[in-house]
């Protein structure tokens, strides 16, 4: 195509999306818009659920690329982009549009912070039993794209125990229900679970419906400090008593700090008697009651710089020992500080500092040992000149075939995050 | 059935894999769900996963579609044998392979029985949560493909919460691996798409499972109120309350007569019984028992029992899992139905369901997991009556239908199979249901595996509507 062919279907689309949105909410994008160093061309703002399935619908029958965007606050999750011409700002949808409380569901707009919706939902003494990061930025449609959940997942699951419906918009304009807004529903395929954590490449969700719970009457932790080999142990006889804990948390780092963080919620007598079976599972070691260790974890992505790598652990709780061990092993040979906090679902985080040079090599040996424990590491922030030097998702396995079929199934013309999920999907 | 390919299949399993003799094959004809019946062209019964690569390899060549059945309990019809078409029985695939009591998990074949997993692992204090009524007898693969609910999954969650990673034979033979025994492996969530889908995308060969800690402490108390309204309200304030239990199940009178013929649960003689099940540490649930039984005599329960003792609450189970069998004590034919409606519209959907029980002139009983709103009416008829049998699944589709104005779902764990794919169509919109279809292309784009189930229609691969979504309607009314 000649150039000026180009700049014309370039005006074109502009125009057919500032006719779905209105000009107001088209403009050109700025350099804080480019997403991993990839510069962007217009960010578009639609309003509604059909806004946003026009303005796909436009985008892909013009060429372009569309990266949907929440606040951004993950943005830098996922590989580089291949292309990138418009960001879809989800920012004007924020409702909570129904808040059925005596179903305990709640149906809300994709660009609803966490935040918001939590507000919303405890006036009936109600929760999304999630704690992803950053709840004050992050909205409901970045953390399904991204599937982030925190400590609260052992006891009520990650989104996709959360989620009992979405409305999606394809590239090719189509508006999708999948599910609805009972929890118990096995009407056709579950769609919801193929969009959470497929970082918008298939769909944009419009709508999201969950299952809530009800806010805890008392919560109480406890933590136990001291070596780390003595608190794995102690990790896995906890998972393996009577005990209902809400969060069980490993911290360690390459100083010579570790704890153990046990969370329960319940009635008062309840966590009393849990607590005293606690002393009697815990025998020598002793716990002091704290508060302010649940964002751990979004404290580990403060101060990032460019020397740090955050990955994000996928593996079994009777690993945490032989997985710290690695990183000790790896930081023998390279000069390095890390930070590690794990979870009792087997998902941990593990900060790296090191030489830029050194940090593909770190998480490449990682990688290695985490494979013999049928492992996984998915970087989550590393500095942008070493992203494109190695794969952010690592090994996907022999369904990574299926996975470009489905892709392609859904979005033909690659219109949406093109090159940022695994395998260059 | 072409000679050659019956060699081809004895080749793979022997001789004693495969039936063909028509008396045997009529074993084969229907799963739970009897109104349905197909003889299928010939059975074949793999014991490897590297079998049934093989088996379904021949079908791809010679474009001959398969249905996968475990135990053949589903109540749907999703086992149902397609014409011209082959039976894969899963039930000589029965050994559990792995057990990991540290990291709780399980790996079992397609044909173990669901209540085997929990029998292997109690008396290392484990449990397999997912508990459907026949799980006595149904299979791990056949719960994976229905996403099998039960009694527990208010609390515990559906398979699907229970299922981490699958081995999986392709409609084309080869075989993938989603998920694994970690949870958040990269890439798209396929274990969750597969789950559920009706053994329309492969067949499970090999199934990673979650177990779970029995807890300490498990109270089971019954409450008998006048009427099933009343039972629903003290329902409603339990959840508000902010209780989780584990189980709400509630009966009416004409559940509740059949569940005492079939088995002497000593159920009390009331209106609406209601089963509610606390579980956790004893000091929360001494504490939570209290609070649910106040709410229940507020809401005017007469009469509220606690089991005393371990017998005492399986009589009280078994009295309720029962309860869809035991409706052959009181009507020769009934039709077992499964919707789902919001929880709140419980009083509301049961009064209808009264009304249209009246004006068909059948009786219809009704048991239900209260807690998640998961209605089974049982239509009950005698098929000897000219018409009745008519006027039953012409009353049983009504209750779907109305499940569906208050904006629930035609099936809360049965799953649709050949029974309810008409009603996809009254639940879904085109587009909603094509887009499903595109997941159906990528994993069987020559639609080979249990096809014409689950849509209401046959689709073929890049077949879409033209027509618009409702609310794609009601959103270009925004600009008018």
């Amino acid at each position: 195509m000649n150039s000026d062919a180009s700049k014309a279907m370039v005006k074109d689309a502009a125009l057919a999306f500032a006719a779905v949105v209105g000009q107001e909410h088209v403009r050109q994008a700025t350099a804080e818009d480019s997403v991993d160093g990839v510069a962007v061309s217009t960010v578009i703002e639609p309003g509604t659920p059909t806004e946003i399935a026009q303005v796909l619908q436009a985008a892909t029958g013009a060429g372009f690329s569309v990266l949907p965007r929440g606040a951004g606050t993950k943005l830098a999750w996922g590989a580089p982009p291949r292309r990138a011409d418009v960001v879809l700002s989800l920012r004007r949808m924020t409702r909570v549009l129904e808040h059925a409380w005596a179903d305990m569901t709640v149906a809300v707009d994709p660009g609803c912070t966490v935040a918001e919706l939590q507000k919303a939902v405890a006036v009936h003494g109600q929760r999304l039993a999630l704690d992803p990061l950053w709840p004050e930025r992050a909205t409901i449609g970045g953390i399904l794209a991204t599937n982030d959940s925190g400590s609260l997942r052992v006891r009520f699951g990650s989104l996709r125990d959360l989620v009992i419906g979405v409305t999606m918009a394809l590239p090719d304009g189509t508006l999708a229900k999948s599910g609805g807004k009972v929890v118990k529903n096995v009407a056709g395929y579950d769609l919801p679970k193929l969009v959470i954590g497929s970082l918008g490449t298939l769909g944009v969700i419009t709508e999201t419906i969950f299952r809530l719970h009800p806010l805890p009457r008392v919560t109480r932790t406890v933590s136990f400090a001291g070596n780390v080999g003595s608190l794995c142990s102690l990790l896995l006889a906890v998972t393996n008593s009577h005990l209902s804990f809400t969060g069980l948390q490993l911290r360690t780092t390459s100083g010579s700090d570790s704890h153990l963080d046990v969370r329960f919620e319940g009635t008062s007598e309840g966590i009393e008697a849990q607590l005293t079976h606690l002393r009697s599972i815990a025998k020598d070691e002793s716990f002091v009651e704290v508060d302010d260790v649940w964002s751990e974890r979004e404290r580990m992505f403060r101060d990032r710089c460019e020397k740090t790598l955050i990955v994000k652990v996928s593996t079994l709780p009777a690993n945490f020992a032989t997985l710290i061990s690695l990183v000790q092993n790896t930081g023998k040979s390279s000069e390095m500080e890390w930070r590690l906090v794990a979870h009792a679902s087997g998902t941990g985080w593990l900060r790296v500092d090191a030489a830029q040079s050194d940090l593909c090599a770190i998480l490449e040996s990682l990688r290695q040992g985490l494979q013999m424990m049928q492992s996984t590491a998915v970087v989550q922030h590393c500095p942008v000149v070493i992203k494109r030097n190695l794969d952010v998702w690592g090994p996907v396995g022999d369904a990574l075939e299926l996975m470009r079929t489905v892709k392609k199934q859904f979005d033909p013309s690659g219109t949406l995050n093109p090159g940022r999920f695994v395998g260059g999907i | 059935m072409n000679p050659n390919v019956l060699a081809e299949f004895a080749r793979v399993v022997g001789s004693a894999g495969l039936i063909t003799n028509p008396e045997e094959l009529r074993t084969y004809e229907c799963d739970g769900l009897m109104n349905f019946r197909v003889v299928p062209m010939a059975v074949v019964l793999p014991t490897s996963a590297e079998q049934v690569q093989a088996v379904v390899r021949i079908c791809h060549q010679h474009g001959m579609p398969f249905v996968a059945r475990g135990s053949g309990t589903g109540l749907s019809g999703g086992a149902l044998p397609v014409e011209k078409g082959i039976v894969i029985s899963l039930a000589r695939m029965n050994r559990i392979l792995e057990v990991d009591y540290p990291n709780a998990r399980v790996v079992v074949e397609p044909g173990v029985l669901n209540a085997s997993v929990t029998q292997h692992v109690s008396s290392a204090g484990f449990f397999y949560a997912p508990d459907p009524s026949s799980q006595q007898v149904c299979s791990i693969g056949g719960n994976v493909a229905e996403n099998s609910g039960g009694a527990h999954c208010l609390k515990y969650g559906f398979t699907t919460t229970h299922v981490v990673g699958l081995e999986v034979v392709m409609p084309d033979g080869s075989l993938v691996h989603f998920g694994g025994q970690a949870v958040d492996a990269p890439g798209y969530d396929l274990t969750g798409v597969f789950v559920g889908s009706e053994g329309t995308l492969g067949i499970a060969t090999k199934i990673i499972l979650r177990i779970v800690k029995r807890p300490e402490c498990i109270q089971t108390m019954l409450a008998a109120f006048h009427t099933t309204n009343e039972a629903g309200a003290a329902v409603s304030d339990i959840i508000a309350a902010g209780v989780l239990p584990a189980a709400i199940e509630m009966m009416d009178n004409l559940a509740i007569q059949a569940a005492e013929a079939a088995v002497h649960a000593n159920y009390p003689d009331c209106g609406g019984l209601l089963l509610v099940e606390l579980d956790g540490p004893f000091a929360e649930v001494e504490a939570l028992v209290a609070e649910v039984r106040a709410i229940c005599e507020k809401n005017g329960a007469w009469e509220i029992r606690v089991a005393q003792s371990e017998a005492e609450r399986i009589l009280i189970w078994k009295g309720r899992k029962a309860a869809f069998a035991a409706m052959g004590r009181l009507s020769p034919n009934y039709i077992v139905q499964d919707g789902v409606i919001p929880r709140t519209a419980l009083p509301r959907v049961l009064d209808d369901i009264a009304r249209l029980s009246a004006e068909a002139g059948l009786r219809v009983a009704n048991v239900f997991h209260a807690g998640d709103g998961n209605l089974h009416p049982l239509v009950l008829y005698d098929r000897r009556h000219e018409g009745e049998e008519h006027r039953a699944e012409q009353l049983s589709g009504e209750i779907l239908r109305l499940c569906i104005k208050a904006g629930g779902s035609i099936t809360g764990e049965h799953g649709v199979g050949e029974e309810k794919k008409m009603f996809m169509s009254e639940m879904y919109a085109e587009p909603d249901l094509d887009t499903m279809q595109l997941v159906r292309c990528a994993f069987d784009p020559e639609r080979l595996s249990n096809p014409d189930k689950l849509f209401p229609r046959p689709r073929f691969c890049g077949e879409r509507s033209d027509r618009l979504h409702p609310s794609e309607v009601a959103g270009l009314a925004d600009y008018m």
